[in-house]
C-alpha cells in the first residue's frame, strides 16, 4: 500500500515566511466543507471497505476523570477486535488482522494500556503536557512526556499554548514544540492545535506550519474538551498546510481529527476531504487518524447493515 | 469511470481505496417517460396535443447516446395555437388578484420540490449534467425562483402601482439550465400576471414538459402556461407572433442578435441573456486555494457549459506558476463520468455539435501557440465527453481569450497591476459576469465597480439567488432576472402601455441653400448662428452645411448646423472623455443640476419669448413649458442621490449589492414636441445617474436647445457630459444607433425611426428605449418625468460580497 517508507519528519529552522501571509477566506472555506461530502460518495462493497479502513484509523480514546485501569483493559480488547468476528468473516476481513490506530490515554493510564495491548502491535498514544489546557510550566510539561514515554507510550498527543498562537508569537510557540519534539525521541508527536480557541483560521494554518517546522509528525484539531472541536473547516486548513509543508519539503505529515466524530457518515466525509486534499496515502493510519470513541460503534452497525440487510442495533456490538 | 466488475471484492477495495460507482437511480424517470409512452406532445391550453405537423424528434441522453424520448416538433401553426391560447388566457389571469396568483406560484414551488428528485434525474438525463449539480443546484434554485416569485405576485400591486403586465410572453431557452432558465422566465411572468408561451431548448426539453404536468396538478388555468417545444425554428416563429408582446431569450450572442433584428418595431419587450467570456481575477493576496476550488466551480461547473462561466482566468504575473500548479493538481482528482454517479463532477456534454464546437476551439488555440494541459485520465469511449483544459500562455488577441468556448477549457492570462487586471477584464464584448480574489476588500470593492459586468462575485463564483438580480453588460445582452429589477422586464408603465400612435411622421430636411430669406432689406441683426455643442465648446458642423429654422407661420428664425456622422463620433468621444461625470458624487451632480435650474431661470423671459416664436405656444403656455422644465430638473437633483443602491436579501452570509450603475455613453433623440421640455425629460434623468449623453435635439425647434449651451456652460456642467448635435433627427439617430461605443439609446419620433433605432442596435446590441411612434405627454409628471426614466438610464450590476471571519 505505502510503497515509500514514510521518512520521519525532523526539527528544521523556524521559516516564517512559509505561514506569515497565510490568507483563508471563510466562505470559501466553508463552501469546499460543505460540498465534500456530496461530491463523493462510496456504496455498497465500496462503503464497506472504506469503513474498514476508517476503524484502522481510530485512536480508540479514553480521557476522562474516572477512568480507571478496567476502563482502560476493557477499551483495549475492543481496540485489538474492533468489529465481530462473524461480520469480518462475512466481509472475508477475518484474516486481515484488522485493529484500530491505536489506543489514546491520559499518561497514568499509560500502563495499564500497554499491558493490555502487549502482543498485539497496536501503539498506545498519551495524551500530555498539561492536557487539555496546557497551562502548566514548560518544565512539568516536558517531564509529563518522559513519564509517558518511559511508561511505554508511541505517540504523545500534545497540546499549543494558546497564548502564543493568539498574540502572534511564534518563535515561542516553535520553542516549545521543538523542546516537545526533543523529548519524544522515538515516539511520534502529534500537536493539538485546539483550533477553536485560535480566533481566526490563518491561525489555524500559521500553527499548523509551526508545529510541522518544530517537527511534528501529527498534527491534530482539538482535545475534544474545546468547545468547537474537529470540523470539516478546520481540517480543511489544517490539511491544505500539510500539502504546503509537503510541497516545500517532501515530507507527509498525519492529521488527526479528534472531538465530535461520532457517525460513519462523518467518518466518511473526513476521507473524501484527505484523498481529495492529500491523496490515497493520507487514507492510512501512518498518515490519518480520527480521535474518538463512539465512532467504532456506529461504524459497526453500518457494517452490519452491509452485511446482513437490516439495519442495527448498538447493543449488538460489544463494549470497548 | 468504466463499469466495474461486480464481484471486486471488499479486500481489494480495503487496499485500492477506490470510490467505485454510486449511481442515483434513474427507474422512476425512465417510467414517467414509459408512461407518456416516449412520446411528449406540446402544452397549450392546458392540455397536451399533437403537433399540427405531425412531426417528431428524438432528445437523447448524451452520456449514452441512447434515444430518450421523441418530442413534438413545433411549427408557426404550433405557435399560434399557443399564443392564442395565452392571449386568451390573458385578461382572465391579469386581472386575478396579486394573492391569488401567488397562491399558483406557491403550489408550483411546492410541487416541483415534492417531485425534486425526478425533476433532477430527469434533467440529468436529458441534459448530461452530473446529478449533484441537478440535486443540489439546479432544482432547489428552481423551487427557490418560484417561492420568490410567489412573494412577488402577491406584492404587485402594492410594489409596482404604476405598473401593468405586458401580455403575451414568448420566452426561448437554452439547454445548459433547463428547468432552471423555465424557473427564471415564467416565475416573473406569471408574478407580474402576464401569460407565457415557452419554447424549451431542443436537446433538453424533458423537464419543461414534466413541469408542464404540474401546471395541471396544480390547477393553473388553461393557456397561462403553453410549451411548445421544437428547433431554432419554432423559436423563430414564436419570436416573430404578432400577438406576442415580450420576448425574453437566453442564448447564443448570434441569435439574440437575430431576434432583436426581427422584432424591431413591433413594440415587443425585449429582454436578452446572452454570451459571455467572463473574467475571473485573482490577486497576489488571495486564498489560493480557495481560488482553485472557485475555478472549479466557475469552469468546470456544468462541463463549463455556463453563459456566466469563467472562462478567462486572470492571475497576478507572480503567483500564475503557483497557481497553475495548484490548479493541474486539482484537475487530476476531478472525476469526469456517468453524470447519475453522485460522485461525478463533470458529466456530459450536451450534444455531438458543442462537443465538435470545443474541439475545434481547443485545436485552434493550440494552433495559435497556446499551452494546453489536460489531466492524465482518459474520458470515457461512449457518450459525449470533453476533459477540463487548461490553456496557459494565452494572449489577449488569440481566440480563446475572445470565443466563447462554453465547454470546460479555461483560459490563463497574467496581469501585473490592479489596472492592467481591469484593463484586462473589460477587453471583451461581452460583460456577463466577473469574479474577483483577493483578502483585501479595498482592493476587491475598488475593482468591482470597475468590471463591466452585471454580476460580479467577490472571492466566490457562479452564485445565483432569485431575489439577486442577474444578466450582462454589452453584448451579453440587457434586461435582468430575479429580484426587483427582473420584475420590471415583465410590466411596464400603465401610461406606456396606453399610449396612442401618433400622426407624426419624420420629416427630411434639406441643407440651406442661398436666397432662401425673402426680404430681409431692414438693418441686418448680428448673425448668430448656432454651431454644434461638442466637448464643451461650440464646433462647426463637419459637414459645413446648416439649415433654416422657421417659425410656425414659415418664417425665417435663423439657421443650425446640419449634424452628421462625423459630429456624432466627435460627440461620442467627447462624452467617453468625461469619465469623472460618472464617478462624481451624486450630491456634486445634484449640485450641478440645481445651479442648472437656477441659470435657466434667471434667463426664463427670453426662453419663453423663445419658445414663442418657435413653435407658436402662448406666452402662457411657453411659461408653463419652462416652468415644468425646471421642477423637472428640480425633481431628478432630488433623485441623484436618492435613487441608489439595494441590497439584497440572498440566502448566506453575504451582502448582494444591487448598483444601478449609469451606461456609460448614451445616445439621445429628441423630437419636436415641446421641446425644451422633451429635452430635458430626456437628458437630465440620464445625466442626473452619471451618464454622459449625445443629443439630438428637436429637428424643427433647436433653437431653444443651442441657446441652452450658454446656460449649460454657465451652470458648471462638465465638458463633455451633455454634447449636442442638431440636424436631421432620423439620420443622427441611425448613427447614434449603431455607433458601437453608445452603450445606450433613447429615441422618441416616428414609428420608422424607432423601428430603424432597433434595427441598428444590433451591431453592439445597445439598450434602446423608443416610443414607436407612440405620443407622449410631456406635460404630465405620470409621463414625462420619473422611476421609469431612471430605470432605463442604469442598468443594475450584483456584487456579491461574502464576509465571515472566525472559527465556526
Amino acid at each position: 500500500m505505502i510503497e515509500n517508507e514514510q521518512i520521519r519528519n525532523q526539527i528544521r529552522r523556524l521559516e516564517p515566511s512559509w505561514f506569515e501571509n497565510a490568507q483563508v477566506n471563510l466562505s470559501a472555506l466553508e463552501r469546499r466543507s460543505s460540498t465534500l461530502g456530496t461530491r463523493r460518495s462510496v456504496k455498497k462493497q465500496w462503503q464497506a471497505a472504506w469503513l474498514l479502513k476508517a476503524i484502522t484509523c481510530i485512536d480508540l480514546t479514553t480521557l476522562s476523570g474516572d477512568d480507571t485501569p478496567a476502563k482502560v483493559k476493557r477499551l483495549c480488547a475492543k481496540a485489538r477486535q474492533p468489529v465481530r468476528e462473524d461480520i469480518l468473516k462475512e466481509l472475508d476481513m477475518a484474516d486481515a488482522g484488522l485493529t484500530v490506530g491505536a489506543i489514546c490515554v491520559y499518561p497514568t493510564m499509560v500502563r495499564h494500556a500497554v499491558k493490555a495491548l502487549e502482543g498485539s502491535n497496536i501503539p498506545v498514544a498519551s495524551v500530555a503536557t498539561g492536557f487539555p489546557t496546557g497551562l502548566t510550566p514548560l518544565k512539568q510539561r516536558l517531564e509529563e512526556i518522559s513519564y509517558a514515554v518511559n511508561e511505554g507510550a508511541k505517540e504523545i498527543d500534545i497540546v499549543i499554548t494558546r497564548e502564543y498562537a493568539l498574540t502572534g508569537h511564534w518563535d515561542k510557540l516553535y520553542d516549545e514544540i521543538k523542546a516537545m519534539r526533543e523529548r519524544c525521541g522515538n515516539a511520534h508527536l502529534k500537536t493539538i492545535l485546539a483550533t477553536g480557541e485560535l480566533g481566526h483560521f490563518r491561525n489555524v494554518y500559521k500553527a499548523s506550519m509551526v508545529c510541522m517546522q518544530a517537527g511534528a509528525d501529527f498534527i491534530k484539531t482539538s482535545t475534544g474538551k474545546e468547545s468547537i472541536n474537529a470540523t470539516l473547516p478546520t481540517s480543511l486548513v489544517m490539511v491544505r498546510a500539510i500539502r504546503d509543508y509537503l510541497e516545500k519539503t517532501g515530507i507527509q505529515i498525519g492529521f488527526k481529527p479528534a472531538g465530535g466524530i461520532r457517525t460513519a457518515k462523518d467518518a466518511m466525509n473526513w476521507q473524501f476531504l484527505m484523498r481529495e486534499e492529500l491523496g490515497r496515502d493520507w487514507l492510512e493510519p501512518n498518515l490519518f487518524r480520527f480521535g474518538a470513541s463512539s465512532l467504532l460503534t456506529d461504524i459497526e452497525r453500518q457494517l452490519e447493515h452491509y452485511v446482513t440487510g437490516r439495519y442495527s442495533a448498538g447493543f449488538r456490538h460489544p463494549m470497548g | 469511470m468504466t463499469s466495474v466488475k461486480k464481484t471486486i471484492s471488499v479486500k481489494e477495495i480495503f487496499e485500492t481505496m477506490d470510490y467505485g460507482p454510486a449511481p442515483e437511480a434513474s427507474d422512476l424517470a425512465l417510467a414517467y417517460i414509459a408512461k407518456n409512452k416516449g412520446s411528449f406532445d406540446h402544452f397549450i391550453a392546458g392540455k397536451f396535443v399533437k403537433p399540427m405537423s405531425g412531426g417528431y424528434f428524438e432528445t437523447v441522453n448524451p452520456a449514452t447516446e441512447a434515444v430518450l424520448a421523441k418530442v413534438a416538433q413545433g411549427d408557426e401553426k404550433d405557435i399560434d395555437k399557443a399564443v392564442k391560447a395565452a392571449k386568451k388566457a390573458f385578461s382572465d389571469w391579469s386581472a386575478l388578484s396579486g394573492h391569488v396568483r401567488a397562491r399558483y406560484l406557491y403550489a408550483i414551488a411546492r410541487h416541483i420540490q415534492k417531485h425534486s428528485r425526478l425533476f433532477a434525474v430527469l434533467e440529468t438525463l436529458d441534459n448530461g449534467k452530473p446529478i449533484r449539480e441537478s440535486r443540489d443546484i439546479d432544482i432547489p434554485l428552481v423551487t427557490r425562483h418560484f417561492y420568490h416569485h410567489a412573494g412577488w405576485a402577491q406584492l404587485r400591486n402594492s410594489e409596482f402601482p404604476a405598473y401593468e403586465p405586458i401580455g403575451v410572453c414568448g420566452q426561448i431557452i437554452p439547454w445548459n439550465f433547463p428547468l432552471l432558465m423555465l424557473a427564471w422566465k415564467i416565475a416573473p411572468a406569471l408574478a407580474a400576471g402576464n401569460t407565457v408561451v415557452l419554447k424549451p431548448a431542443e436537446f433538453t426539453p424533458l423537464s419543461a414538459l414534466l413541469f408542464a404536468d404540474i401546471c395541471q396538478e396544480v390547477g393553473l388555468p388553461p393557456g397561462v402556461v403553453n410549451i411548445v417545444t421544437g428547433d431554432g425554428a419554432t423559436g423563430a416563429a414564436l419570436a416573430a407572433h404578432p400577438d406576442v408582446n415580450k420576448l425574453a431569450f437566453t442564448g447564443s450572442t448570434e441569435v439574440g442578435r437575430l431576434i432583436r433584428e426581427a422584432s424591431a418595431g413591433s413594440g415587443k419587450k425585449l429582454s436578452l441573456e446572452l454570451g459571455g467570456k467572463s473574467p475571473f481575477i485573482v490577486f497576489e493576496d488571495a486564498d489560493l486555494d480557495a481560488v482553485v476550488e472557485g475555478v472549479v466551480d466557475a469552469i468546470w461547473f456544468n462541463q463549463g457549459q455556463v453563459c456566466c462561466a469563467g472562462s478567462r482566468l486572470l492571475v497576478q504575473e507572480g503567483i500564475a506558476d503557483s497557481l497553475h500548479a495548484k490548479l493541474r493538481a486539482r484537475m487530476e482528482t476531478l472525476r469526469l463520468g456517468d453524470p447519475l454517479d453522485k460522485a461525478i463532477d463533470i458529466g456530459a456534454i450536451v450534444a455531438p455539435v458543442q462537443l465538435q464546437k470545443i474541439q475545434k476551439l481547443v485545436e485552434q488555440g493550440k494552433s495559435e501557440g497556446a499551452n494546453c494541459w489536460q489531466p492524465s485520465w482518459a474520458v470515457p469511449k461512449e457518450g459525449y465527453f470533453y476533459p477540463p483544459t487548461l490553456f496557459t500562455d494565452v494572449e489577449p488577441a488569440s481566440s480563446l481569450a475572445q470565443v466563447e468556448i462554453f465547454g470546460p477549457v479555461l483560459a490563463s492570462m497574467t496581469f501585473r497591476t490592479h489596472d492592467e487586471a481591469v484593463e484586462l477584464a473589460n477587453n471583451s464584448l461581452y460583460g456577463l459576469a466577473a469574479s474577483v480574489w483577493s483578502e483585501n476588500i479595498n482592493l476587491a470593492l475598488d475593482v468591482a465597480p470597475k468590471l463591466n459586468a452585471g454580476v460580479v462575485w467577490i472571492n466566490s463564483s457562479n452564485q445565483f439567488d432569485a431575489a439577486a438580480g442577474f444578466g450582462g453588460y454589452r453584448e451579453s445582452g440587457y434586461g435582468r432576472e430575479g429580484g426587483k429589477e427582473g420584475m420590471f422586464e415583465y410590466l411596464t408603465p400603465s401610461w406606456e402601455q396606453a399610449a396612442k400612435k401618433s400622426m407624426l411622421e419624420a420629416q427630411k430636411l434639406s441643407p440651406q441653400a442661398l436666397g432662401e430669406q425673402e426680404g430681409s432689406f431692414v438693418i441686418p441683426s448680428l448673425d448668430r448662428t448656432p454651431k454644434l455643442y461638442i466637448g464643451g465648446k461650440q464646433a462647426r458642423p463637419d459637414s459645413g452645411y446648416s439649415y433654416a429654422i422657421k417659425g410656425p407661420k414659415g418664417e425665417y428664425l435663423g439657421e443650425v448646423g446640419l449634424g452628421s456622422r462625423k459630429d456624432i463620433r466627435n460627440a461620442v468621444e467627447a462624452a467617453h472623455k468625461a469619465k469623472a461625470w460618472t464617478t462624481a458624487s451624486a450630491h456634486n451632480r445634484a449640485q450641478v443640476l440645481y445651479f442648472l435650474a437656477e441659470n435657466l431661470s434667471a434667463r426664463a423671459t427670453e426662453f419663453e419669448n423663445r419658445l414663442v416664436s418657435l413653435t407658436g405656444v402662448s406666452k402662457k403656455n411657453a411659461a408653463i413649458e419652462l416652468e415644468l422644465s425646471l421642477e423637472r430638473i428640480f425633481y431628478y437633483a432630488a433623485m441623484a442621490d436618492k435613487y441608489d443602491a439595494q441590497v439584497h436579501a440572498t440566502p448566506g452570509r453575504q451582502v448582494t449589492l444591487a448598483m444601478k450603475e449609469a451606461w456609460g455613453v448614451m445616445g439621445i433623440s429628441c423630437s419636436d414636441e415641446l421641446p425644451l421640455l422633451s429635452f430635458i425629460s430626456l437628458v437630465i434623468p440620464a445625466i442626473c445617474l452619471g451618464n454622459r449623453v449625445v443629443v439630438s435635439p428637436s429637428q424643427s425647434h433647436p433653437l431653444i436647445i443651442t441657446d441652452l449651451y450658454q446656460v449649460l456652460d454657465t451652470s458648471d456642467v462638465p465638458v463633455g457630459v451633455i454634447n449636442i448635435v442638431t440636424g436631421q433627427q432620423d439620420e443622427l439617430a441611425s448613427v447614434m444607433a449603431k455607433h458601437d461605443d453608445i452603450a445606450a439609446m433613447w429615441y422618441v419620433g416616428s414609428e420608422a425611426g424607432s423601428k430603424a433605432v432597433e434595427k441598428a442596435s444590433v451591431g453592439n446590441l445597445k439598450a434602446t428605449w423608443v416610443n414607436y411612434g407612440k405620443t407622449r405627454d410631456w406635460l404630465s409628471n405620470e409621463q414625462g418625468q420619473g422611476e421609469v426614466y431612471l430605470q432605463k438610464a442604469c442598468q443594475i450590476k450584483n456584487i456579491w460580497i461574502p464576509y465571515g471571519e472566525g472559527i465556526r
